[in-house]
């Protein structure tokens, strides 16, 4: 093994650019003679377009043009596409109504794009498009999910009800048939609250079109370069891949949010071919917020039905997940085989039926945001569950136990489709008891009682599916596009190295670690290896980054080429060492012949084939470059137990989240160090999640929390030092044994908090509180249980 | 921001001056919420007049019985005050919770006492000290000088140079801050200066801060926190927003005011 | 328009550029430093922070004008060369930065910091970190750093 290969936790790469003010976020790039752009936005959640007159705006000074929806339809510009298609019951697709990139006959939430002013700088571009006239007829908007499904205001003509569609999974006549048997059936109802992402640096992009090769060239913002080019090439623009290209510089943080191909993207990219000039925009935090695709937004009732032991015999829920006022990219997906594909959990529960109604409103669309569907699944289920012990009085370590699927049962197929390849939550939950000192909690609550605080503590034992996807099983679901990954490996000839991956970059390390591969793979130093992402004309094809998907599918990928150049190296120090291929083993970064001293170093290697004068030119040919596509055979299945443990104090209603205790199973872990950040970040969304986030509208589609005066974010004094280990099981189904790590944190923690908080409120009586835990609405589930035992 | 004319006064009188030359000028101290709101597109005065390099306004003044504070001091400087810290502690505490450390490091109490945000932290020192707000026209009671939110009675032209705070026996601050912006959800200040008890209260009433005279009868006669916890406050007229209903911001004050009659001692 | 000079991370410059303009503008625009970055438009995100005579404030809240005369020390001017300045090598060593967009402006506030407070506790590094918001790394790694750097400072 090298000293910088898998399990090292080297000191990432990229850190010295970051560190030095020199990376290279989308807005720090200039191209020469460019334009500023500002895009005009609707200040009204639902409204008819009856004009957009823009003539004094376009006389005013720096303008250089001015471009409504009208031009765009003009021009037979296309939709944003949505890419997944979901079909109803009844087997009709999910409805799919249009999404013109500028607004053309109504506007459909605070924030859509009207209009985009390009002037000689942004200071002017926002100037002249206060001058734009718009003539709104404004109709009344379908806010929250229930209003909307009655159906008295309709987001889009062609979807009836606002229902995008009503889709299930599962056996219901077995899981009805579980029911009849049951001796206790827990029901719960609970939400799953609105998230706005805010990846910290704003989305931006620059277009630009050179009109002597009909070229394209768009830097944005995004997760997915290759998916972008696809989206908006062959569904919007219809410029075919050869005259387009994406670049995704340095991207400061997505979690999501920066996969889809958001309008801007389209109307810039269509606007430069008009100007004929560079066109730079960068969102406001302003309207990052009423832009940028929001997460989770579910309502669930569910029921569990168990025997008398406490074994569960049966799962059955109803969700309704509002997608907002588009389809987005992944919007379909996202509740539904990111989400109810999970909900067996760590539990061998034999019958789960699933139905799902997703519901246009004239909110921002919905999307995945860092968990995408899985956090929303493990919270129903670690909330019921925890319900389900204390409403049949027993422990919820033993509960869990009782019904946790065994390592003897992998792998397990479960009844909403996966099939789970290896696990052990058993041992990790064991684990996370140890670390927390679950068994001596008590104490710990003694003693905040003593200070006038209330302490709980709470538990969620979660897996989730990620590396998406296998192509074949995604196509089938109703994918639209493949979910392999590509690379690269291109050996220069003095032998150091240059990996091309199609995934991205955008905080992970990649460059980091997908470097420790290749230096495991070469027995060379980790620095002699660069990792380049993110360019569509440098990187052949790849499918992007979400879904903790990189290490999982990217990485193999990268695996399979360097096996590739390592198997032709093979032929070529075969042929100079004369001997016969056969005889050849690579290790430690030299090619020896079996049982002889003979060997040559990796660059001696790499070098012969660049200057091929002693060479199997007739085998085979000079360089050493090699592709790979990588299509995994399954998911990959982290899971794992967090236990958290909070003090409320009861004068406030203030939750301070006190100890936080993960331990997740990744797989074979590359990078230590990077791996528990990733954890540590996760952790942070998920403890936000349940206390500090959440997004609110009012009832006429204004954003109550258009800005960090009002949506909280988590800072540092919000947060304790977190507790993270790892204890993985190898076995998963790719050649690295890798789980996905990105999403972990933020899937397990939410519930892992709020039972802590009502275990902290239980003496009190308090059996619920929603997300987000706020003082105001901890204080106010402690003023109403106060009552309700004064009265009893 | 809308395009204005940025200049910097030597001193009060081009200052005042220099405002009343312009169409529609403001004053800009420190910046912290007129530079905000500037960005946002809020706000569109013709002409911006720079009070930073008047150096009469800048200071802490040891009056023995008193202490006076220059409009443009900073909150860091107050907090970092010696004089401060020895004499009305409270209000050094106070000063070094402000916003975070780059706001403390720009911010002014005479920009925060003008602007009268209704979530501000000082304009509650300023009432519940009986502080007196000195301008280069006259010298305003506390009690005279704040009109409801956002609103002083202050003249267009007329610019504070000084707050001077009277040494209290005993103060203290407790503030409950909004998760997501970190002003005060409730903020209190309770201060017994010469034999009065005053308390006032920041972030929850719609017209700003307001003294909150049931808390300053309960303390009067029995100086403790349970008494200050004891007083159920009514929610008329406090504000009602997503972070905080009316009924637990009323619940808060009390609350806040038994913690800052602890930290008074 | 008029003309603004200061000193920036040691360096005299100057630039004509209209009142309207930001510190932060001054810098990425005029003078294509563009490591100071802007993550809100509230002054909260602190991705803006730099240091004005030695102390450090949120550029996205202060006019170029007002920075008239200043020295100003932006994430450009800690290294020395190819050596990272103490805090910068304590951030690489303990992963305080994950995509590095908050990172500059982390830097700059923690630098203020430990000029202040030489030996902070973990939960003073916490509370004066509120002008500063990340959303990657959980702040784990950030307030490990900058106790690191803090300890390297004090030699």
């Amino acid at each position: 093994m090298s000293a910088t290969g898998i399990g090292a936790s080297i000191k990432r790469v990229e850190d010295l650019r970051f560190l030095t003010g020199n990376g290279h976020y989308t807005d720090d790039i200039n191209q020469l003679d460019q334009s500023h752009a500002w895009i005009l936005r609707s200040p009204h959640a639902h409204a008819k377009l009856n004009s957009v007159d823009t003539s004094k705006a376009a006389a005013a000074p720096g303008v250089i043009a001015i471009f409504t929806g009208a031009d765009m339809a003009a021009d037979g510009v296309g939709g944003i596409p949505c890419g997944w298609q979901i079909h109803n019951k009844d087997g009709s697709p999910m409805a799919e109504p249009g999404h013109p990139a500028l607004a053309v006959d109504k506007v459909r939430h605070v924030g859509d794009q009207v209009a985009i002013v390009i002037a000689e700088t942004r200071d002017q571009a926002r100037d002249a498009a206060e001058l734009i006239a718009v003539d709104y007829a404004v109709l009344p908007a379908a806010i929250d999910m229930d209003t909307a499904l009655s159906g008295a205001s309709l987001v889009h003509d062609d979807a009836p009800n606002n229902r995008c569609f009503d889709w299930e999974i599962g056996d219901r006549d077995a899981t009805e048939a579980a029911f009849a048997k049951a001796d206790h059936v827990v029901s719960i109802d609970l939400a799953n609250n609105r998230l706005i992402p805010n990846a910290m640096e704003p989305r931006a992009a620059i277009s630009e079109f050179d009109r002597s090769t009909g070229r394209y060239t768009l830097h944005t913002t995004t997760q997915n370069p290759h998916v972008i080019r696809l989206l908006m090439g062959a569904f919007v623009l219809q410029i075919p891949e050869h005259k387009l290209r994406i670049v995704a510089p340095d991207v400061g943080g997505g979690f999501g949010s920066k996969i889809f191909h958001y309008a801007e993207e389209a109307i810039l990219t269509w606007a430069a071919a008009k100007v004929h000039r560079p066109i730079k925009w960068t969102a406001e935090r302003s309207e990052s917020f009423m832009t940028d695709a929001h997460g989770r937004d579910h309502e669930t009732h569910a029921d569990l039905a168990l025997d008398k032991d406490g074994k569960f015999l049966g799962l059955r829920v109803a969700t309704k997940a509002n997608v907002g006022a588009y389809l987005s990219t992944f919007g379909s997906s996202v509740p539904t085989y990111l989400y109810a594909t999970l909900l067996a959990g760590v539990y061998a529960t034999p019958a789960i039926y699933a139905e799902v109604q997703t519901v246009f409103t004239n909110t921002v669309p919905v999307d995945a945001y860092r968990g995408a569907g899985r956090p929303e699944c493990t919270y129903l289920l670690e909330r019921l569950v925890t319900k389900a012990a204390r409403d049949l009085g027993m422990d919820p370590v033993e509960l869990r136990q009782k019904n946790m699927i065994q390592p003897d049962q992998y792998p397990y197929q479960t009844p909403v489709a996966l099939e789970y390849d290896c696990g052990d939550s058993p041992a990790t939950f064991a684990s996370a008891l140890k670390a927390s000192d679950y068994a001596g909690f008590e104490a710990r609550r003694g003693a905040a009682e003593k200070n006038g605080k209330l302490r709980g503590i709470g538990i969620s034992t979660y897996v989730e599916a990620c590396g998406i996807a296998p192509s074949a099983v995604a196509g089938a679901l109703g994918a639209r596009a493949g979910l392999y990954e590509s690379a690269q490996v291109r050996v220069h000839p003095t032998g150091s190295v240059t990996v091309y991956t199609g995934t991205h970059s955008h905080g992970q390390g990649h460059e980091t670690t997908f470097a420790q591969l290749v230096s495991e793979s070469f027995g060379i130093p980790a620095d002699l290896v660069e990792v380049s992402h993110g360019d569509t004309d440098q990187v052949q094809f790849g499918m992007g980054t979400y879904g903790s998907r990189s290490l999982a599918v990217g990485g193999p990928a990268i695996l399979k080429a360097c096996n590739k150049v390592i198997d032709k190296a093979k032929k070529i120090a075969a042929h100079i060492l004369e001997a016969d291929v056969s005889d050849i083993e690579f290790a430690d970064g030299k090619f020896t012949v079996v049982g002889t001293d003979k060997e040559m170093a990796f660059a001696e290697v790499s070098l012969a084939a660049y200057v091929p004068h002693n060479y199997p030119i007739e085998e085979i040919e000079p360089g050493l470059d090699e592709n790979a596509f990588y299509d995994p055979l399954n998911f990959s299945f982290p899971g794992g137990a967090h236990i958290c443990e909070v003090e409320v104090d009861p004068d406030t209603g203030h939750v301070e989240v006190i100890d936080f205790t993960a331990v997740d199973d990744v797989g074979r872990v590359v990078n230590p160090m990077i791996v528990e950040g990733q954890v540590h970040g996760g952790l942070a969304q998920g403890v936000g999640q349940a206390v500090l986030e959440g997004c609110v509208y009012d009832a006429d589609g204004q954003l109550l929390t258009g800005s960090y005066m009002d949506y909280t974010m988590p800072r540092a004094d919000d947060l304790p030092n977190f507790s993270v280990s790892t204890q993985g099981v190898m076995g998963a189904s790719n050649p690295l044994e890798v789980k996905g790590v990105g999403e972990v944190g933020a899937i397990g923690s939410p519930p892992a908090v709020i039972n802590a908080i009502i275990d902290a409120l239980s003496p009190l009586g308090v059996t619920d509180i929603s997300m987000p835990a706020t003082p105001n609405k901890v204080w106010q589930a402690i003023q109403a249980s106060s009552v309700r035992q004064a009265a009893e | 921001m809308y395009q204005f004319n940025y200049q910097k006064a030597g001193s009060q009188d081009d200052a005042v001056s220099a405002l009343s030359s312009a169409e529609d000028g403001k004053f800009l101290a420190g910046g912290m919420t007129l530079i905000p709101t500037l960005k946002q597109r809020l706000a569109q005065p013709s002409d911006l007049v720079d009070l930073s390099g008047i150096n009469d306004m800048v200071g802490i003044q040891d009056g023995g019985d008193s202490i006076t504070i220059g409009a443009m001091t900073r909150h860091v400087d107050v907090a970092n005050s010696d004089v401060v810290g020895s004499k009305i502690p409270a209000l050094q505490h106070l000063a070094s919770h402000i916003g975070d450390p780059q706001v403390r490091n720009r911010g002014t109490i005479g920009g925060s006492i003008a602007n009268n945000d209704p979530a501000a932290d000082y304009p509650a020192a300023v009432l519940a000290l009986n502080a007196t707000v000195i301008t280069n026209k006259r010298e305003f009671a506390a009690d005279d000088f704040f009109d409801g939110m956002f609103a002083t009675n202050l003249e267009e032209d007329e610019l504070i140079t000084a707050i001077r705070f009277p040494v209290p026996e005993k103060a203290g601050y407790a503030k409950f801050p909004n998760p997501a912006s970190r002003y005060a959800l409730v903020g209190v200040m309770v201060a017994q200066t010469g034999g009065e008890t005053r308390v006032s209260v920041t972030g929850a009433g719609q017209d700003g801060v307001f003294r909150a005279s049931d808390i300053e009868s309960a303390l009067s006669g029995n100086w403790s926190a349970e008494a200050a916890k004891g007083v159920k406050m009514s929610d008329d007229g406090l504000n009602s927003d997503i972070h905080a209903s009316a009924e637990y911001r009323a619940h808060l004050i009390s609350v806040m005011a038994s913690r800052a009659v602890d930290a008074a001692g | 328009m008029p003309t603004v000079s200061m000193t920036v991370n040691g360096k005299s410059v100057s630039a004509e550029v209209e009142p309207r303009t930001l510190l932060v503008q001054y810098l990425r625009e005029h003078l294509g430093l563009t490591g100071t970055h802007v993550g809100c438009d509230t002054s909260q995100c602190g991705a803006c922070v730099v240091h004005v005579n030695g102390e450090s404030l949120k550029s996205c809240t202060m006019l170029a004008g007002q920075a008239e005369g200043a020295d100003v020390t932006t994430i450009e001017g800690l290294a020395n060369g190819d050596d990272l300045h103490p805090m910068q090598e304590a951030f690489r060593e303990n992963h305080g930065l994950q995509c590095g967009f908050c990172t500059p402006g982390m830097v700059m506030s923690a630098l203020d910091l430990v000029k202040q407070n030489p030996d902070p506790s973990e939960k003073e590094v916490r509370e004066w970190l509120e002008g500063n918001l990340c959303r990657c790394t959980g702040y784990h790694n950030i307030v490990k750093s900058i106790l690191a750097g803090a300890e390297a400072l004090r030699g």
